[in-house]
């Protein structure tokens, strides 16, 4: 009944009922495509392939191995079950010392031991999503505003803005310079907001960046700290992408950065740090804040009450990470097959005149579809979009989801497939451009399109892709993952 | 410009309260039964470690699940990947057949409607977002378990409004400290959506009664307002009257999904305090609206449950003979380790609240204060940890209205840990109040000082005529 709903929704919080979580988003389409139609080997070799997931499946054997050679580390084990009670009922927010140790020890490894990282500054958190959030809750109130370079993950909006009242401002970028971050740019967006009363408290950045697959150079980094430093404002780095580096340039911290630069305020930088891409552990939610700033680490400790890591969790990265030679041959393997996908990826795209951005990091290629545009408009690629779903048959990213400012980018996830399944997607996309060389037009009474998910895309402005809601999370439904199907 | 956000520079986390202050001071000096036996003891923590070696023969007879196996074959690529924020099938229908379990299957309930968070902590701060703005209130009955200030508030800008529950009649929920506590609320214009309880009572250690359920159940009814009952002590009711869940309630009052209060009324749990695993970090929020789980499950990516976990734990529940012992066999132990606990006191001079649930005691202390005030009470408290060397939690730090009470944890230690506790316990009073074993009678003494302390002299405030029927419940 319409006044019982309305009534029932008032009891709500505004949050609870609004749409602050973005997944109410057309974008849901790809989504839903691959839900109802997914690819299998042998069972559906004509599903959808799902391509819009940012995973790293590439080095799930080396792990698998270590731990069938160390069960003492799953402490439920025979082997270790007499740790159990210690580990089951410690729920101190420092984290296990070891846990704290490894991941430290890991985090200085993955950048070549350049830099070395404090076990005391290492914060756990619900994952990079309960991270961000945190970061936000700490260093931001309600109404103030992180300065973010487009194009950028789409769960930005969400994690740092849904429940904390942060908005993100956009700082453009555009393939005139392939999409670098500058100096002019980042002074635009912070006059922007100031004119608008709006505060910022600070600059957020991807290095490795999602979705371009590309890392920050030195003199851009630097530029970057310069500019924090002179507004006063907080420099948040998410380096989840780290060790998915996987040839030169290669990549820099923020950390070796601030190492070099004895005139920053190290009160201002924080990474935001997890091991659901370069180790492939998303189930595990182990995401971590770190702060050079005493407070922040303190009060993002005190937060962490709210996404601990499980011990048993923490116990089991603690054994895992703290074995150097996994870890090394970790590191190396994984940037190798990452590297091989990649150039595969590239060189067989290429072959076919489609170009990505030249990339050498993350989990998948900022795809260049803009010559398959009719119009270079943002309604054009939602038409491309959804012949690539329905017809191509692949589930990318499309380059408005992540509040791109110039339509026709996708994102291309590579990681998350076998040998097998990329070959096959490689020669969709090679017969779709071989077949396509005139640009998309949208068909009459394509049974795709539905009135209620028609958008109006006339000339989008900055603005318009500002307010957009944004791609769902990762964490929305995957109902094909066996271990759904198999209750 | 303030470089942090308000809640990072003000401390509504409340962690400075004692509560927190007494942990401090006991890690400062622990104590251990062979390296540090003049340590502090710890009976400030609400924690259940009794029946781990039921759990730890579980594993070790069932190896598989923690070791990443299902059916003999790895799964470890599958759990590592599995961020579903829906949570494991498996794992949620395990969850909700324990907790219909726990409930003598009284109610049952639907997995669908059952979302995991990172612990209680994470599914009671994620109800307030969904059920509350800023600057709205919830009421809580006091005392009440010290975290909610932080889980509660802190970062939802959300307020607490007391209903104040007292000693008179063993502070049991009353509809008129209800109906002050939401006047209350709208004289400082706070608009309350809800009552949340917690039931078995922490800090009370006592299950609500059949009538304090209809009470607050027509209460929300009333007001139009949402009812939250945090159950996490659901399985550590040891002796009768039974535990009595509200959704119980809502099925004796013929509430069902037609009614408007059946989507109102929602349960916390969580496997730290009935398993002992607070480690896991595996909490759950319980709904029937429909609207309500959405949110929550959206929310719930800021802390979901580790898949290991998930996996581990959804094997151990659905081993149904595991589930049955278990809980037979914790509830035995609780209520023999509390009977302990209360004669230990007894032998003290000191009587508690009649309990039957929870892991802690609530324990009367007024006699002992040197005043009817919260600063007595906090000399008295400081005396314990400092002199006495026992972390116990004083009732100011549970927003309790009456000075003088004490939450006196017994299951987080060995049995020898708490006869030495009681020891000691029993030598300070003896020596700073030469108050005899209560035994039931009415009884009065001076008490003094002595070891070249101040010389006050200390007048007991023994008048029996005002104190609660401690046998009442």
């Amino acid at each position: 009944m319409g006044f019982t709903l309305s009534n029932q929704q008032q009891l709500l919080s505004k949050m609870a009922t609004g749409n602050g979580h973005g997944e109410n988003s057309p974008y849901f389409d790809g989504w839903k495509a691959y839900d109802s139609d997914p690819f299998h080997v042998t069972k559906n070799p004509n599903g959808v392939i799902q391509m819009g997931l940012a995973e790293n499946e590439m080095c799930f054997d080396l792990i698998q191995e270590w731990v069938l050679n160390n069960p003492e580390a799953s402490i439920c084990t025979a082997a270790g079950v007499n740790e159990f009670k210690d580990i089951a009922i410690f729920q101190d927010y420092h984290g296990l010392p070891e846990f704290r140790n490894a991941v430290a020890n890991f985090m200085g490894r993955v950048r070549g031991n350049r830099v070395t990282f404090d076990a005391d500054r290492i914060v756990m958190s619900g994952g990079a999503t309960g991270a961000h959030e945190t970061i936000a809750f700490c260093l931001a109130d309600p109404g103030d505003a992180f300065l973010v370079p487009v194009p950028y993950y789409p769960g930005f909006d969400r994690d740092l803005g849904w429940r904390t009242g942060v908005q993100l401002i956009p700082v453009a970028c555009d393939s005139s310079n392939n999409f670098k971050v500058t100096r002019a740019a980042l002074e635009a967006a912070y006059e922007k907001a100031q004119k608008a009363n709006i505060r910022v408290k600070g600059l957020l950045i991807t290095n490795p960046s999602n979705p371009l697959g590309t890392v920050l150079d030195r003199d851009t980094l630097r530029s970057l700290v310069t500019f924090i430093n002179e507004k006063k404002i907080h420099l948040v780095c998410d380096e989840i992408y780290a060790a998915t580096v996987f040839s030169q340039p290669s990549f820099i911290s923020i950390a070796e950065i601030i190492e070099e630069d004895i005139e920053c305020n190290r009160n201002l930088i924080h990474i935001v740090y997890s091991l659901s891409k370069d180790m492939g552990f998303p189930g595990f939610r182990v995401g971590i804040v770190y702060s050079y700033n005493d407070d922040v680490v303190n009060c993002a400790r005190k937060m962490s009450s709210f996404g601990l890591v499980s011990t048993q969790t923490q116990h089991l990265i603690a054994s895992m990470l703290s074995d150097n030679e996994l870890v090394e041959r970790f590191i190396a393997q994984s940037a190798k097959r990452l590297k091989a996908r990649h150039m595969r990826f590239t060189m067989e795209l290429a072959q076919v005149g489609t170009s990505c951005l030249k990339s050498n990091g993350g989990l998948f290629v900022w795809m260049d579809l803009r010559r398959l545009l009719k119009e270079q408009t943002f309604e054009a690629e939602m038409v491309l979009w959804h012949t690539i779903i329905h017809e191509v048959k692949l589930n990318v990213s499309p380059g408005s989801s992540f509040h791109c400012p110039e339509p026709g980018w996708f994102r291309v996830c590579f990681a998350n497939m076998d040998d097998k399944t990329m070959e096959i997607a490689l020669s969709r996309i090679r017969n779709f451009v071989a077949q396509y060389k005139e640009p998309i037009a949208p068909r009459k009474n394509n049974r795709y399109w539905q009135s209620n998910l028609r958008l109006s895309f006339q000339s989008r402005r900055m603005d318009d892709i500002m307010m957009s809601p944004c791609m769902m999370s990762p964490h929305s439904p995957i109902p094909q993952s066996p271990l759904v199907r198999a209750t | 410009m303030r470089m942090l956000s308000r809640n990072a520079t003000f401390n509504s986390h409340g962690q400075d309260s004692s509560y927190f202050l007494g942990w401090q001071e006991y890690e400062k000096n622990p104590y251990h039964e062979v390296h540090n036996t003049n340590g502090i003891i710890q009976m400030g923590l609400a924690e259940n470690q009794l029946c781990f070696d039921l759990l730890e023969s579980w594993l070790a007879k069932n190896p598989e699940a923690a070791a990443f196996k299902k059916n003999g074959e790895s799964i470890f690529a599958e759990l590592a990947l599995f961020q579903d924020y829906h949570g494991l099938p498996a794992f949620k229908k395990a969850m909700v057949d324990f907790m219909a379990e726990i409930r003598g299957n009284k109610v049952t309930f639907d997995p669908n409607h059952l979302v995991l968070t990172a612990g209680a902590t994470s599914a009671n701060e994620t109800f307030i977002f969904c059920l509350a703005d800023p600057g709205e209130a919830v009421l809580i009955p006091t005392p009440y378990y010290p975290g909610f200030d932080r889980d509660l508030k802190w970062r939802t800008g959300v307020e607490i409004v007391p209903i104040h529950c007292t000693n008179s009649n063993g502070f049991q929920i009353t509809e008129t400290a209800l109906e002050e506590a939401y006047q209350e609320a709208e004289k400082c214009n706070l608009r309350v959506k809800g009552v949340l309880v917690t039931n078995p009572s922490n800090p009370l250690g006592t299950t609500m009664t059949r009538n304090e359920l209809y009470l607050l159940l027509s209460f929300v009814e009333d007001k139009g307002i949402h009812l939250i009952s945090d159950e996490i002590y659901s399985g550590t009711a040891f002796s009768s009257p039974s535990f009595i869940s509200v959704m119980e309630v809502l099925k004796d009052r013929n509430c069902d999904e037609n009614s408007e209060v059946w989507q109102r009324v929602h349960v916390v749990y969580s496997l730290s305090k009935d398993l002992g695993l607070p480690g896991f970090r595996v909490g759950a929020i319980y709904s029937n609206d429909d609207m309500v789980v959405a949110a929550a499950t959206k929310m719930s990516s800021f802390g979901l449950v580790s898949s290991q976990t998930q996996h581990l734990l959804s094997a151990m529940l659905s081993d149904k003979k595991l589930t049955k012992n278990y809980i037979a066999e914790n509830h035995k132990r609780l209520k023999q380790r509390q009977k302990n606990l209360v004669s230990g006191l007894q032998k003290a001079g000191i009587s508690c609240l009649n309990g039957n649930a929870g892991l802690f005691c609530w324990v009367d202390m007024r006699h002992l204060l040197r005043s009817n005030t919260f600063e007595a009470e906090m000399e008295l408290w400081k005396k314990i940890v400092y002199e006495v060397h026992l972390n116990i939690s004083p009732g100011s730090s549970c927003h309790c209205t009456e000075p003088g009470w004490f939450r006196v944890c017994f299951a987080n230690l060995p049995e020898r840990t708490l006869d030495l506790a009681m020891q000691r316990l029993k030598a300070f009073v003896g020596e700073y109040y030469n108050v005899p074993e209560v035994n039931g009678r009415s009884q009065s003494s001076h008490l003094s000082h002595s070891r070249g302390q101040s010389l006050t002299k200390w007048v007991s405030r023994l008048s029996f005529d005002d104190r609660c029927p401690i046998h009442g419940r």
